[in-house]
């Protein structure tokens, strides 16, 4: 089965602290890591490589330096890596990500299964996979927290909703997105980070995609969404914090506070 | 020219999801600036059923998708129903709830109609300034007085972002459930229906529905509760009893932090139950954080709470920035007490 999995590379947002002074975020030195959710879809992958043979191919749209991301999926196991980058891909929305996307898969060939993460810990939105799925025109399945049988021509996959699941049939080739349920990822193994620095991280600039895109639709100037402006949350004035007394004292402010609101 | 505020109302099990009423509800706000008519758009199977309660709710139409294809939720003849209603009503706005199943259609509508999609937002306004008007004309909007700003987290929460879709209708956006507040509903109110036919044929069924499953067990849902009782690490996994004693006292629920639900020797909490960016928004009257430390993923879930109290042994936790009260001090012991002081005032007020 030739797979395609879509990870992206992304800063570890968990971990973000604010300067106390400026209120803004400190971004320098932030850790770059795999998209959990991308890392669970690369392990769903291998695990199918593994039962049924086949090739396990990762792409990624990004700087430069995202081939350190590609590398390290190599070092987990997949067989060929992608980076599609370019200063024409830059500022985009998911639209316009989605659209490049599509267009190096296209490039890059037959596949029949791409998996990518349901979001991303930075963009947070959820939406670059489904409309991927839409510019391939291939049916889709997301949130998916099991994959219960894979065969050549389709596979059956658990679909999970806030009340409940759907088992689903689809049929090859398809779209899934992983959610964090589906799989616990492996680490690198020491042979595989060797390996991985000796395979070659094929790169798709905007000249090898250009003939497939739709130009005025790319990059920040092209992306239907733009930004108006952002900044850091404004947080809840801080009410009173009290210390060093005696438990009772403490739960006897909580009541008189309960009370004073109405709480009870 | 584009018009109308299309509402896409969830549904599951044949029933309406709050989700789609407050999008309603937060329609008709835009509805007071824009002037456009608030359209609800219900997909389903046998649905008229639930078409009053969307003009009670403050919809002056209902655009009604009625089919077996719909009977379950699918993305492809889902997809092909709204793009359908897209295209015949051409509309201005178009918002979805951003729920497994909004997450899922919305995306996928907005490439075929090839319009910009703002995902999960917490706000959302019509433009009204100079500097927006201007801003929204130097990305190309040739109506800048019909722009609809669209506010939401990113960067895991720790950053608020104000979006614009400029040149593409309809403008879309997926809206976090829980955060926008219904209208009362008001049983007089009533509204146009508009049936929409749209052929399917067997092919649009491109996935295979082999079981539709609800879970059996009632699940809470937090982003009910008016007063939530909620366990961080510092309460731990030996913590639910005495969550759920006070909780019970105030007539409340458990919640939790991601740190238990993601706790393999943690079972009480479940991910139903966590409230934070990737867990539920909550905007309880009261929310009791119990060995919380605030990190800025969970406060993006529960900022909105009328009231704050918060129990944390220390006394740097970020938690404290974000409480109208907080107390030092260890939440085990202190959290008992409560519950304790609470009984005997309800037990009290019983007997009075």
């Amino acid at each position: 089965m030739k797979i395609v999995v879509c990870i992206k590379q992304v800063p570890d947002t968990v971990d973000v602290k604010i300067d106390p002074k400026t209120g803004n975020l400190i971004r320098e030195g932030l850790p770059v890591i795999i998209n959990p959710d991308d890392k669970v879809g690369i392990e769903a992958a291998l695990q199918i490589k593994e039962q049924m043979g086949g090739t396990v191919t990762v792409i990624s749209m990004g700087p430069p330096q995202a081939d350190v991301a590609l590398r390290e999926t190599l070092a987990m196991g997949c067989d060929e890596a992608i980076l599609v980058s370019g200063r024409e891909f830059g500022g985009s929305d998911t639209y316009a990500t989605s659209a490049i996307l599509a267009a190096a898969i296209r490039k890059f060939g037959s596949y029949d299964l791409i998996i990518t993460g349901r979001q991303a810990i930075d963009g947070d939105t959820a939406q670059v996979g489904p409309q991927l799925g839409e510019k391939l025109h291939i049916p889709q399945v997301s949130y998916v927290e099991e994959i219960k049988e894979v065969a050549e021509d389709h596979l059956i996959v658990r679909r999970q909703f806030e009340d409940g699941y759907h088992i689903v049939k689809i049929k090859t080739p398809c779209l899934l997105t992983a959610i964090g349920e589906l799989a616990k990822p492996r680490y690198m193994t020491v042979d595989g980070v060797v390996d991985a620095y000796d395979k070659e991280v094929k790169i798709y600039g905007f000249d090898d995609l250009k003939d497939d895109l739709e130009l005025d639709m790319i990059g920040t100037k092209g992306s239907p969404t733009n930004v108006y402006q952002s900044f850091p949350k404004q947080l809840k004035a801080p009410g009173k914090v009290l210390k060093n007394m005696s438990d009772d004292e403490y739960v006897a402010a909580i009541m008189a506070k309960l009370e004073e609101k109405h709480i009870i | 020219m584009s018009n109308g505020i299309f509402i896409v109302v969830e549904q599951r099990n044949g029933k309406v999801q709050n989700v789609g009423l407050e999008l309603i509800g937060e329609a008709t706000r835009l509805k007071a600036d824009l002037g456009d008519d608030v359209y609800a758009v219900l997909l389903g199977y046998n649905m008229a059923g639930e078409v009053e309660k969307l003009y009670h709710y403050g919809a002056d139409k209902v655009v009604l998708v009625d089919s077996e294809y719909l009977k379950n939720y699918a993305t492809e003849p889902y997809t092909k129903a709204v793009t359908e209603v897209v295209k015949k009503f051409d509309p201005e706005i178009m918002l979805f709830g951003a729920s497994s199943i909004g997450r899922d259609l919305a995306p996928r509508v907005a490439s075929r109609v090839k319009t910009g999609l703002v995902a999960d937002t917490t706000g959302l306004r019509m433009a009204k300034t100079e500097e927006e008007f201007t801003q929204e004309a130097n990305h190309g909007c040739t109506t800048p007085q019909r722009a609809l700003l669209m506010t939401r987290p990113a960067f895991g929460g720790n950053l608020l972002a104000t979006l614009m879709c400029p040149r593409t209708k309809p403008q879309m956006a997926t809206v976090r459930p829980g955060v926008m507040k219904k209208l009362d509903k008001d049983n007089s109110r009533t509204g146009e229906l508009i049936k929409l036919d749209v052929e399917f044929a067997p092919e649009d069924m491109n996935i295979e529905i082999l079981e539709a499953v609800k879970a059996e067990k009632k699940m809470v849902d937090i982003t009910e509760a008016k007063i939530l009782v909620s366990g961080g690490r510092g309460v731990g996994k030996d913590g639910y009893p005495m969550l759920k004693a006070c909780a019970d006292e105030l007539g409340g629920e458990v919640s939790s932090s991601r740190a238990n639900v993601d706790d393999p020797a943690c079972e009480w909490a479940k991910p139903e139950m966590q409230v934070g960016q990737t867990g539920k928004t909550v905007r309880p009257d009261l929310y009791l954080a119990c060995g919380i430390s605030g990190a800025i993923q969970h406060v993006a879930g529960m900022e909105n709470s009328d009231l704050v109290i918060s129990i944390n042994k220390n006394d740097t936790a970020a938690i404290f920035s974000v409480s109208d009260l907080g107390v030092v001090g260890d939440v085990k012991k202190i959290l008992p007490k409560l519950t304790a002081a609470l009984k005997k005032y309800n037990d009290a007020k019983a007997n009075a």
